[in-house]
């Protein structure tokens, strides 16, 4: 838990940005004074012996099953992939070595730059440290969070025609983890915005709607009410905008937003948002499409690159009753192999996937 | 601007002196007070009005800008032709700025004070700096700390979701909402989100209490106190502790992503429970879930506090339809019938309500927003044909 002292001092805080760790735990976030262009972020791992190493954490839940069967599909088409499976959990086991497994996992991904990941169970009760997947973001920097809601082919919903990827800020703003108790009863969190990650984030979302042939960007925001926070990414998405004249920009109130959502969501195409809209709108865009089981993710940094499924259910209630449905994780797996250069085992596995879905 | 640290003390010391005797200030955040002084075994914002020496009940009456006036008028033929025992009193709420804050005219406060309840068409925000918006305005004015927003599909107007019957319940005064941002340095932006045991406690025991008189059977709290630890934390712990006093009502909670995913994939096995959450999560849920049933021209509103109640329709003024007699009154009749539940005339309001139902399900006589091609007037001829 935040002490109340550095929180009182925040603005010190922020002074002192580049000097100290906003996320407590001991390993300090490397220091950055600039942030590359996203054009520089496009990496690509080297092979070793014909093979990439991805760091493979399997998560909680459903997480065990579902990467289990990724990896007999994997093997099944000859992915030149070896695995670094690490098996960290956010499950209190009692077990001292979590945190350990946890700077392992880290440490991995560090090395390998690329990862798959099932998601990590948060407790509400924990207070010790901060949810898992919210560090190894932060202590990571992933920045960008990419969710496609597209609806799958024989699997019909109320909706169609739905094709819509939401890019979602991952490392600020609600999730900062900043939170104390000013008198009992009494209890501020902040929410941060800059303009250094707003201009970071928008930068990609546009590059990103370049790349994948996309028309339009929607900033989601609520500046009305939070004016300056809110207006300081709308601004921010805004301007950048401008340098990419081909593409359409527009913005929207979040309410506003997930109503549409529901009623039309063929009007969307590529939307760009804070970290806690993005939570929102990407579970609202699972619903629309058919659940969180079929929604491929994948978390984008400057160096390191994790994929995982999109809407980030653990799914502890249908654990090891081997009903879990691996779509999401495959086809984030599939997304994996793409960005890796290896579109034809890419194509050939989610094909599968979607006439496996097809065929019922 | 906001962009003072010293805004977040004094606001703290709002909430010490909650029981000072000063009834109201102009509506900046800063001198924003609270009194929470409710017994426990005594009704949250009970409606306190009597009838006039004529039998009849005094209301409000803000009829709004653009399209206000229309639907407004609809209410009161509707009304009248239904014998409802109320009396109208319209005010005018046009901003004036006081001390160069926006407020309303005093003339409009003191109705509201002595009638207790008041209906609202839509207003619209004039759009300029200092300007805090009327709604946000009137909110902070009478202390309006929870938002009550039920959602029903309406027969006649198909959309991909089915028997949609939700009830929504917002915390409305704090929150994300709280107003309270700074700039730390230049490009660097604090917004702080408030939460209070006192406010949170009342909308938690007004959801149950909402439950309880609805009859629905259920009550879940909408969090995230995975990542907001503290903040929706005390929240959740909050309504674990005010359930123990609604020993009828089950409890129950669920992470916001949770009822994101649910609500959209299948919204029936939300018609037996009451929603209640923090300030923004049910800003963004109640739009979601009239986005359900077609949009806020169908969805009506109570903004309900101890002092007095308002209960409005959420959308727009649309000033380019304005006095054309297009508009739909739907959102504001379905807000004056939980005004009339509100004050215990049930029985007109459920004469009402099936009055406009059936004439939707008909869909002969609906507005052009809804597929048909009536006037207002048409419409509001209609439903008092079926009264």
């Amino acid at each position: 838990m935040l002490s109340r002292a550095p929180c009182r001092t925040a603005q010190g805080l922020f002074r002192n940005a580049k000097t100290a760790s906003r996320w407590t735990p001991s390993i300090p976030m490397p220091a950055r004074c600039g942030y590359a262009t996203v054009q520089s972020d496009i990496f690509k791992p080297t092979k070793y012996g014909g093979k990439y190493t991805v760091t493979l954490i399997p998560g909680d839940g459903i997480g065990a099953e579902v990467s289990e069967s990724m990896k007999e599909i994997f093997k099944a088409d000859n992915v030149p992939i070896e695995w670094e499976q690490v098996d960290v959990s956010g499950v209190d086991t009692g077990n001292k070595h979590t945190e350990e497994l946890f700077r392992e996992s880290i440490a991995s991904l560090k090395r390998n730059k690329l990862g798959l990941k099932g998601i990590l169970h948060t407790p509400v009760e924990r207070s010790g440290h901060s949810s898992f997947n919210v560090a190894l973001r932060q202590e990571l920097d992933i920045y960008a969070s990419i969710v496609l809601i597209k609806n799958i082919p024989g699997y019909d919903t109320r909706h169609k025609n739905v094709d819509l990827c939401i890019i979602r800020e991952n490392t600020e703003g609600e999730y900062s983890g900043l939170e104390h108790q000013s008198v009992p009863g009494v209890v501020e969190s902040l929410k941060i915005i800059t303009r250094a990650k707003s201009e970071r984030i928008a930068k990609f979302a546009f590059s990103f709607a370049l790349a994948n042939n996309r028309k339009k960007v929607t900033c989601i925001h609520k500046a009305n009410i939070m004016k300056l926070a809110d207006g300081l990414f709308r601004n921010t998405v805004r301007k950048v905008g401008e340098d990419y004249p081909s593409l359409e920009t527009n913005d929207m109130i979040v309410d506003n937003a997930s109503m549409q959502c529901v009623s039309r969501p063929q009007q969307f195409d590529v939307m760009v948002m804070p970290n806690l809209y993005g939570g929102i709108l990407s579970n609202i865009g699972a619903g629309l499409v058919g659940g969180p089981g079929v929604i491929p993710g994948c978390n984008m940094g400057r160096e390191v690159a994790v994929f995982e499924p999109g809407c980030r259910h653990v799914g502890l209630d249908i654990q090891g009753k081997d009903q879990a449905n691996p779509t999401a994780l495959l086809l984030s797996g599939a997304m994996l192999l793409r960005h890796l250069g290896l579109d034809d085992h890419a194509n050939r596995i989610s094909k599968a996937v979607y006439e496996v879905i097809a065929d019922g | 601007m906001l962009a003072s640290r010293a805004i977040a003390a004094p606001a703290r010391q709002c909430l010490r002196q909650a029981r000072a005797p000063q009834r109201w200030l102009p509506a900046v955040p800063q001198s924003h007070r609270r009194a929470y002084a409710i017994p426990t075994e005594e009704k949250v914002a009970k409606f306190p009005g009597k009838k006039g020496p004529d039998g009849n009940f005094t209301v409000t009456l803000i009829e709004g800008d653009g399209i206000g006036p229309e639907i407004s008028q609809s209410v009161k033929d509707i009304f009248a032709a239904a014998k409802v025992p109320i009396k109208w009193e319209s005010v005018d709420v046009t901003p004036i700025l006081k001390d160069g804050k926006t407020a309303i005219p005093d003339d409009a406060i003191s109705s509201v004070r002595r009638n207790f309840v008041a209906l609202k068409g839509p207003l619209a925000t004039p759009i300029g700096k200092g300007h805090v918006s009327l709604n946000l305005t009137l909110r902070r004015t009478f202390n309006l700390f929870a938002n009550v927003r039920p959602c029903k599909s309406i027969a006649g107007y198909k959309t991909p979701y089915d028997n949609v019957d939700t009830v929504l319940i917002r915390e409305n005064t704090e929150g994300e909402y709280s107003g309270i941002e700074h700039v730390v340095v230049d490009g660097v932006v604090q917004s702080i989100k408030l939460i209070t045991k006192e406010a949170s406690e009342r909308v938690l025991r007004y959801a149950f209490q909402y439950a309880t008189d609805v009859g629905k059977p259920k009550v879940r709290a909408v969090h995230k106190a995975t990542i907001m630890k503290m903040s929706d934390g005390l929240f959740l712990s909050l309504a674990r502790e005010v359930a123990k006093d609604f020993p009828g009502v089950e409890f129950e909670s669920e992470l916001l992503d949770n009822t994101c995913l649910r609500i959209v994939t299948d919204p029936t096995p939300y018609s037996d429970k009451v929603l209640v959450m923090p300030n923004l999560y049910g800003d963004i849920l109640s739009d979601m879930c009239a986005g359900l049933i077609g949009g806020l021209g169908l969805t009506p509103s109570g903004n309900i506090g101890d002092e007095c109640s308002i209960f409005e329709a959420v959308h727009g003024s649309a000033p380019d339809i304005a006095g054309k007699g297009l508009a739909n009154p739907t959102a504001l009749l379905l807000s004056s019938i939980m005004m009339l539940q509100h004050m215990g005339l049930n029985e007109h309001a459920q004469k009402i309500q099936q009055a406009i139902f059936d004439v939707l399900a008909e869909g002969k006589t609906i507005t052009g927003d809804l597929g048909g091609k009536a006037k207002t007037a048409e419409y509001a001829e209609a439903v008092m044909r079926r009264l």
